[in-house]
């Protein structure tokens, strides 16, 4: 019974008109933080295709659209997840959606991670909170042909145990050949035997072959900062570095102005950038 | 030169003298007659004219290789200029202009020239706006009002869907794109380059706003000269102002001088030409079209407010941490007129409601501004929290990071910002205080 909007060529231009994903499921991964699994296959614009690092902006019927990452397998396109922290009306709206409800779905935007500039290469990602979760997507691609890459270490900060995104897959992509996670809480509990601290503290668990790696991040702004300090006291160069940044969004195509950073459009231009191009810019307050 | 043109029209000439002829009439002045088609055989086929806009002529080749030489400058008698605004209207278009309310020179729907704010102009400095009532019946003596064109091609507010629950399902209807077809009269040159800005911002990306581009297509330009400076206007530094050169249907510049109240009109486009067939013109004498010239002249002399755009973008890049943004601080209230009121300004957000009965939602774009609070916020946090970050923000934007995204500046220079700021903030004076400690540490260094 669902009307779709006419597809014009005029109003693909639009862009502003969601299309209609069925949600599949709804997996709690932690006390505030679920997983939403879209069903994309009946979309009036499938096939869905999206590279890892890109976002989608969700719709909740009648409150809101929120900008959110995907965080789930590029190569199974038909069922996307996105990893959202329960925090506004929107996000609130969006974890109360049961099987089979629809949902405002515009997307994929924004630039991706470096995958086929990582062939060959050592990698090491580095996350800070839900910043796991745009970089699932990365992971799973490089695991998926895990040959084609050197050595992967993946560092995850959270703030405690129970906030740890993914629990089971890292310890799967633990036990791959060549491949190390480490992960570390701001507080631990009864249960914890790992490492406390902040994610920088990992890094002097591991050696980067500065001449060969390339680094993901993606965190909170102030994990992000001290984060590239490192790798780039470890010898990284900005060029081998790459940051995934967030701003507020309202249309995810560069039009409403409120994602810039400097002369750069998180939206569009980024949400992932080498450093390099954003490194000045990020050393000033409030921009 | 007028003998060039006769020797076009008389003789057959080689492809090397016509080209020095093409370039020649880049100084032309063309006789008197309007929309008079003047036709000279080219020779070579392989001899490539692109249209050549003169303010008195154009030239361009046809399909047959002719080639036109048209004379796109008339006289147009203010008692005549109802006769403008009905060709539009036959023509299908709606016609908006400057009108007064409010106390204020705003634009909307025009219906005759007695809708025009006959006799009025205005008094601006920063932080006032008055009317002022002159002795002679000009029509368009006036400056920048508070509001812009842009509220026509991107509207304050605009319906984006509607959305109806029933049952498990969703249905969307987008709300049909705007096919207004908007003939502008009165478009001042700064605002003829602030459309062009938008639509570099909405139209020439990846992503564009199909409203825009509907509303823009249909649009018919009549821009009209400035005959008057205001104090805030500084268009000349921008080199927006105070004649528009190019991107008009129609161009206008009145007259108002001995008794006598006419307007030279240029056709800028086959179409502006077209209308102005519908229009009883006359042919404008060299001495008519000189007064005109003159006033250009004495509006530009008029103009006080500079601002210096030599390195402009980099300047204010280099200097994200100068202390005078902590200065401004100190004064800007974050009200957002500046953002309301500039014409290029493009921010939005979206609003979305439902109805009582939680079946039907709808979903807006409305103007935002950079100086709220909300604008910069996420779920984490808040990126610009002071008042210093987000004037920062605009100024920075409009002047320097504009550069960057779109080619050109975001500054038209006409001084709609600085009249309408509550606490009068001069961005002209900002940037030049910038400017002048920058200077003094680098000869310090």
């Amino acid at each position: 019974m669902t009307e779709f909007a006419p597809q014009t060529e005029e109003l693909l231009h639009g862009y502003m008109i969601p299309s209609l994903a069925t949600v599949r499921r709804i997996v709690w991964e932690t006390d505030d933080t679920f997983t939403l699994l879209l069903d994309t296959t009946q979309m009036n614009d499938s096939p869905y295709s999206f590279m890892p690092g890109q976002f989608n902006m969700i719709y909740a019927f009648g409150t809101g659209e929120s900008a959110v990452s995907i965080s789930s397998d590029p190569a199974k396109p038909g069922l996307l997840g996105h990893t959202i922290h329960r925090v506004g009306s929107v996000t609130s709206s969006l974890s109360r959606l049961k099987r089979g409800s629809l949902v405002g779905l515009r997307g994929p935007f924004g630039s991706a991670w470096p995958l086929e500039e990582a062939v060959g290469k050592d990698i090491c990602i580095a996350a800070g909170g839900i910043g796991l979760a745009p970089l699932r997507p990365i992971i799973y691609s490089l695991v998926r042909k895990r040959e084609l890459y050197g050595r992967i270490v993946i560092l995850y900060g959270a703030r405690s145990p129970l906030d740890l995104l993914y629990r089971v897959e890292l310890e799967q992509w633990n036990k791959l050949p060549n491949t190390e996670v480490i992960v570390t809480v701001d507080r631990g509990d009864s249960t914890w035997k790992g490492h406390i601290g902040v994610v920088t503290n990992l890094f002097s668990y591991i050696k980067l072959d500065s001449e060969s790696t390339i680094a993901m991040v993606c965190g909170p702004e102030v994990m992000m900062k001290y984060t590239v300090e490192e790798l780039q006291r470890r010898g990284l160069s900005q060029e081998r570095i790459f940051v995934s940044m967030e701003r507020n969004m309202k249309c995810g195509i560069g039009l409403c102005g409120h994602c810039q950073f400097g002369p750069k459009f998180i939206c569009k231009d980024g949400p992932v950038f080498r450093l390099n191009e954003v490194y000045q810019l990020t050393e000033k307050k409030e921009l | 030169m007028y003998s060039r043109v006769e020797e076009l029209n008389s003789r057959r000439i080689p492809l090397a003298k016509m080209q020095a002829v093409i370039i020649g009439l880049r100084c032309l002045f063309v006789p008197h007659e309007s929309h008079i088609r003047r036709q000279a055989m080219c020779l070579q086929s392989d001899l490539t004219l692109h249209i050549i806009w003169h303010s008195h002529c154009r030239v361009w080749r046809d399909k047959n290789d002719f080639l036109h030489i048209m004379n796109n400058t008339s006289k147009l008698e203010a008692s005549n200029l109802q006769q403008l605004l009905t060709a539009l209207q036959r023509s299908g278009y709606t016609t908006v202009g400057p009108i007064l309310r409010d106390d204020a020179i705003v634009y909307d729907k025009l219906d005759s020239v007695n809708d025009l704010p006959v006799g009025w102009s205005d008094e601006q400095s920063p932080a006032n706006y008055r009317l002022t009532k002159q002795s002679g019946a000009s029509y368009f003596n006036f400056n920048a009002a508070p509001q812009s064109w842009k509220r026509f091609l991107y509207p304050p507010v605009r319906k984006l869907f509607t959305i109806r629950k029933d049952g498990k399902s969703l249905g969307i209807s987008n709300e049909n794109t705007d096919d207004m077809k908007y003939a502008f009269v009165g478009v001042r040159p700064c605002e003829l380059s602030a459309i062009l800005i938008q639509d570099e911002v909405f139209q020439a990306g990846k992503y564009r706003d199909d409203a825009y581009s509907a509303a823009r297509r249909n649009l018919f330009i009549v821009a009209v000269n400035c005959t008057t400076a205001g104090g805030t206007c500084f268009c000349s530094s921008m080199k927006t102002g105070p004649e528009a050169k190019n991107n008009f249907d129609i161009s206008l510049t009145e007259v108002l001088r001995d008794g006598r109240h006419f307007f030279i009109v240029k056709a800028g486009t086959e179409l502006g030409a077209s209308v102005m067939d519908l229009v009883e013109t006359s042919a404008a004498s060299p001495q008519e079209v000189a007064t005109a010239d003159a006033i250009m002249r004495q509006t530009e002399s008029r103009i006080t407010k500079k601002m210096e755009t030599d390195g402009l973008p980099a300047l204010l890049a280099e200097n994200l941490e100068h202390p005078h943004w902590d200065d401004v601080a100190k004064r800007c209230l974050t009200c957002g007129n500046c953002t309301m009121v500039c014409p290029t300004c493009f921010c939005s957000t979206v609003e979305d409601t439902t109805d009582l009965s939680g079946q039907n939602a709808e979903r807006f774009r409305r103007w935002d501004s950079c100086f709220t609070v909300d604008f910069s916020k996420v779920a984490g946090g808040n990126f610009r929290m002071s008042t210093k970050s987000r004037y920062r923000q605009w100024l920075t934007h409009k002047l320097s990071s504009w550069v960057d995204q779109f080619g050109v500046s975001g500054c038209v220079g006409c001084g709609r910002c600085i009249t309408w700021c509550p606490v009068g903030i001069d961005l002209t004076a900002e940037v030049q205080a910038i400017r002048g400690t920058e200077t003094q540490q680098r000869k310090g260094d």
